[in-house]
């Protein structure tokens, strides 16, 4: 029933389908009412990651290995899970930057290095094509195939067919012209193709719808479901081991491997790139991708085991039925030639929608990144001056998608028949999952240099073709595979596939180790050998800080022959219209002008306008061309010394405004405790305030007491006897002068304590102020019985003070001594003599003596020695020593006191000498 | 602001956690000879962890917009 004509016509049918969705997606688009600006469209597209691999060649991987086919998926869903983080930077950089493939993300995030563009490029084209051949390999098995109903066929040999017999050669030229009608229509600044996109998103619906029917087809018409799959390849040994995983640690280190390398894969694969980050819309519909994406992949792989062990149970294992055909024959079995056709048709969408996409992605890297900057280079094409060069663009493209599907083709022709079709994805994984480094490592690392960038890549593709790819083509024949077993030049170390005496690891696991320890090791190494330079630092910064930064102002640009403005923004609208086309750029200008409040015509050619120029022609002709093209108009003033001084002073500001924040801090701590000590010291005087007051007033209110009781009693009684009342009066009159003595020294203190004591500093003879000051109290000597000796060693020399105050001091220790030593019997020796540098006077007595505790409480304010307050009167005022103290100190000498063990009392006071600048100290 | 970079933990914490459950050794303690309703455990597991993987970050990411 199904002839390969009406195959034929079916599959046209149904490409041409598709086609009228992405033209009518176009067509909405150009209206601005876009049909993918959905995040559901965004999370169907995703699933482009779904390949042929994944509709036939999963089940072929599960008959051999179980759920090894697993970690290609669960890859994915953890990196969805980082999606928030690192494809919603790596989107927000492309936006910025009008990054339009991977190739241009990583030439861009180095200081914008064709060198790393067209290396990328190159990596990306030779690891792709054995994914591409995959694609051609299965839709024309799957043709074969089912034009061979109701019987089931395997696929002969394809060296065996002649070329032009070959309809994988048919199915490659049928696709490069849809991709070519899909992809390069018109060129678009941002390299979007909102078309593509929906036919993409349709197809991954087909794809899942038809799996899973099959699927389920296979679980509950052929098997009676799950459980009744399970038990059956339970009983039989040969399938009971695909049940479990290999149980050893390279089984499980394959595993892991496999993950990451699916993890990274999702990301780098330069379709992948091209769907989640050049086609996205909106950063918004990663939200739902994050997690529907993941869930399509689940769904789609639910039935995989299941198929797989269905075919198996089905056709017996020994049947000759390719285990990566399952999805197609298991219904031709049951001559179910609708559900047949139906699966063909998701294999025809999973190819499809692969190769347009992978296609386009990689032309449009080949176009910027490999041949513009090349055609670009060559002067005498004269590309330089030519006015449109849109036209030009297309067509490299289009022959780019040309070359790539017809190496795919020579690539499946040489080793093709080799592999079965996971492994062969396997290859291009690690190819892809060599930009890992410089990818993620540039997203995060600001570090990274270009050549650390380059080191890594070369580094890793080098293993990647030593370890996996010629090992492909030696293993299909295509080259001498002695290598492979004696090593490189016959050594045994250099085994391709045992690296280094590695053994026990899947080819793909080795290849991943190997390959990125010698990729990241360069990447770091040669990094890490200079500091970035300006251009590769300004682009770090653009890259690193991507979710917060401003990207405005990069360039510094003036224009080489200044005359005028107008003529200026002439320049670079022309330099635009060359590779946009010339209505194109100028509606652009126009635009971007209005955006500004200008028009064309007032329109300045700054810093702002060369970026935007830039970023356009980066969408047409990738990142380091447009930074060449607009480079041969704008001359870029180079990040010179100045601004770099600029940046850093900002920096240097900033901490040292820190830094003097931190000091004021310090200031204000100390600050704090410096007010704290002065308040507790204003606290302490306050305090010895009140108790000065507290005992002024005590001291006052005594002899007042007196005086007041003694005479009232005068007034009250007039019958006191006459010897009664002038003994009254005497101790009133006595009492008096204590009173006034009592306040004049209080003044005094007060004047000494405030500084405001009037002094006259002269020259005074010591020992004659001793002599008078013993002579004027000669009598209260004589009165008292009491000796007064002098020993004075005359002459005494002389020192600076005031006399008077001089006098005051010796009087006061003279009567204080008088006063505490025995009538009759006391003594009080005063002593005097010069040493080298003072003068010493001394006042020695016999009387009682000073109690210890009391030795230097005599000194202070209104205390007195040995009283007892309540019951002895007081034989002073309490404030001579303090007073006198003060006038010696205030001479620079000292007063102090000395008991001699023998009793009495010495008072002692030094002065220094008069020398002229010690005086009135 | 806030909420968005909780997400974002959240999710680095989802994707740690799938990491660990996805690989050795917790595959090794369900790769066993045994079955749940006819479905070998290992199958059943993965699949299981697979699908509240995914409940789970969409519900982070989808869940309440307060």
């Amino acid at each position: 029933m199904l002839s390969a004509w009406s195959l034929i016509l079916a599959s046209f049918a149904y490409l041409g389908i598709l086609f009228a969705i992405a033209w009518w997606a176009d067509r909405r688009a150009d209206q601005g009412r876009s049909l993918i600006a959905n995040p559901t469209v965004y999370a169907l597209s995703l699933a482009v990651y779904c390949t042929t691999w994944t509709f036939y060649g999963s089940v072929g991987r599960a008959a051999a290995t179980g759920i090894g086919f697993l970690p290609i998926y669960l890859g994915p869903t953890l990196m969805m899970a980082l999606g928030w983080f690192i494809i919603h930077k790596i989107i927000r950089v492309a936006k910025a930057n009008r990054i339009t493939s991977i190739a241009d993300f990583v030439a861009s995030r180095y200081g914008k290095s064709q060198l790393l563009g067209g290396l990328v490029t190159v990596i990306a084209v030779v690891g792709v094509i054995p994914y591409i051949a995959l694609q051609l390999k299965a839709v024309s098995n799957s043709f074969t195939i089912l034009a061979a109903a109701p019987e089931i066929v395997m696929p002969a040999r394809t060296v065996a067919v002649p070329l032009f017999q070959d309809s994988t050669l048919y199915v490659a030229m049928i696709m490069a012209v849809f991709t070519i009608l899909f992809g390069t229509r018109h060129l678009d600044a941002t390299e979007r193709h909102e078309g593509m996109v929906a036919a993409i998103a349709v197809e991954s619906i087909v794809k899942l719808l038809s799996f899973v029917a099959v699927g389920v087809f296979v679980t509950y018409g052929l098997f009676e479901g799950f459980g009744d799959i399970f038990t059956r390849a339970h009983a039989l040994p040969q399938l009971d081991r695909l049940l479990t995983t290999t149980d050893t640690a390279a089984g499980y280190g394959s595993w892991a491997m496999l993950t990451l390398l699916s993890f990274l894969a999702v990301l780098l694969l330069p379709r992948q790139f091209q769907i989640a980050v050049v086609e996205n819309i909106s950063e918004a519909h990663l939200k739902r991708a994050v997690w529907l994406f993941p869930l399509y992949l689940f769904l789609i792989n639910l039935f995989v085991l299941p198929i797989a062990l269905g075919g198996l149970l089905y056709f017996g294992p020994q049947s000759g039925v390719d285990a990566d055909t399952f999805v197609l024959t298991l219904p031709m079995a049951r001559q179910h030639e609708e559900l047949a056709l139906l699966a063909y048709l998701g294999g025809l969408s999973a190819a499809t929608g692969m190769v347009i996409v992978e296609t386009i992605a990689l032309s449009t890297m080949v176009c910027n990144d490999l041949v513009m900057p090349l055609l670009l280079r060559l002067g005498w094409l004269g590309l330089n001056k030519r006015a449109d060069l849109s036209v030009l663009l297309l067509d490299i493209r289009r022959w780019a998608i040309v070359i790539i599907l017809m190496l795919g083709y020579i690539y499946f022709r040489l080793a093709g028949e080799a592999y079965a079709l996971v492994s062969i994805g396997l290859i291009s994984f690690v190819a892809v999952a060599q930009f890992a480094p410089a990818v993620i490592g540039g997203l995060y690392w600001k570090g990274a240099t270009r050549n650390g960038a380059l080191a890594g890549l070369v580094a890793g593709f080098a293993v990647w073709i030593y370890t996996l790819l010629l090992p492909s083509f030696a293993k299909s024949g295509w080259m001498p595979d002695d290598f492979m077993s004696a090593g490189l030049f016959g050594v045994q170390l250099l085994r391709p596939q045992q690296l280094f005496g590695l053994a026990g690891l899947d080819e793909i696991s080795h290849c991943m180790l190997w390959s990125f320890l010698a990729n990241i090791g360069a990447y770091i190494g040669i990094s890490l050998l200079r500091s970035p330079d300006a251009r590769e630092a300004r682009q770090a910064g653009l890259f690193v800080d991507a979710l917060h930064a401003d990207h405005a102002g990069h360039w510094r640009g003036r224009i080489r022959d200044g005359n005028g403005t107008e003529s200026q923004v002439e320049e670079i609208l022309t330099l635009a219209g060359r590779f946009l086309g010339p209505e194109k750029a100028r509606t652009m200008f126009r635009r971007y002008a209005a955006s500004r409040n200008m028009t064309l015509e007032t329109l300045k050619a700054d810093a702002n306008l060369v970026y935007f120029a830039e970023a356009q022609l980066s969408g047409a002709i990738g990142s380091a061309s447009a930074r060449v093209m607009v480079a041969s108009v704008v001359e870029e003033e180079p990040l010179g010394i100045n601004e770099v001084m600029n940046i850093l002073d900002e920096a240097s500001q900033v901490r040292a405004y820190s830094h003097e924040l931190e000091q004021k801090s310090q200031e204000l701590t100390r600050a704090t405790t410096e007010l704290r000590a002065a308040n507790e010291q204003l606290q302490e005087v306050d305090r010895m305030k009140d108790d000065f007051i507290s005992t002024v007033t005590h001291e006052l209110r005594t002899p007042l007491t007196s005086i007041r009781a003694f005479s009232e009693m005068l007034h009250d009684d007039p019958r006191i006897e006459l010897a009664e009342r002038s003994r009254f009066l005497g101790i009133i009159v006595s009492e008096t002068e204590r009173l006034s003595r009592l306040i004049n020294q209080i003044l005094d203190m007060a004047k000494l304590e405030s500084g405001r004591a009037d002094w006259t500093t002269v020259e005074v003879d010591l020992g004659q102020v001793v002599h008078e000051a013993c002579e004027s109290l000669s009598q209260i000597y004589k009165d008292k019985g009491v000796t007064l000796t002098l020993e004075i060693a005359e002459p005494l020399p002389r020192v600076m003070a005031d006399r008077d105050r001089l006098m005051q001091v010796m009087i006061n220790l003279l009567s204080n001594a008088v006063k505490f030593v025995a009538q009759e019997s006391g003594w009080v020796k005063v002593g005097a003599g010069g040493t080298a540098n003072e003068v010493r006077v001394s006042v020695a007595d016999n009387g009682p003596g000073i109690r210890p505790e009391d030795r230097e409480v005599i000194f202070e304010k209104f205390r007195q020695g040995g009283l007892d307050v309540l019951t002895d009167k007081p034989q002073g005022t309490g404030l001579g020593l303090p007073i006198s103290r003060q006038i010696i100190e205030y001479f620079g000498g000292r007063l102090w006191l000395e008991c001699p063990p023998a009793g009495g009392a010495v008072f002692l006071f030094t002065l220094p000498l008069t020398t002229s600048d010690n005086a009135g100290k | 602001m806030y909420r968005s970079r909780l997400i974002a933990q959240r999710l680095a914490a989802f994707f740690l956690f799938g990491w660990l459950l996805f690989n050795y050794p917790m595959l090794a303690l369900f790769n066993r000879d045994a079955a749940v309703f006819g479905v070998p455990v290992l199958y059943a597991y993965i699949f299981m962890v697979w699908l509240a993987f995914i409940l789970m970050v969409a519900f982070i990411i989808e869940g309440r917009k307060d």
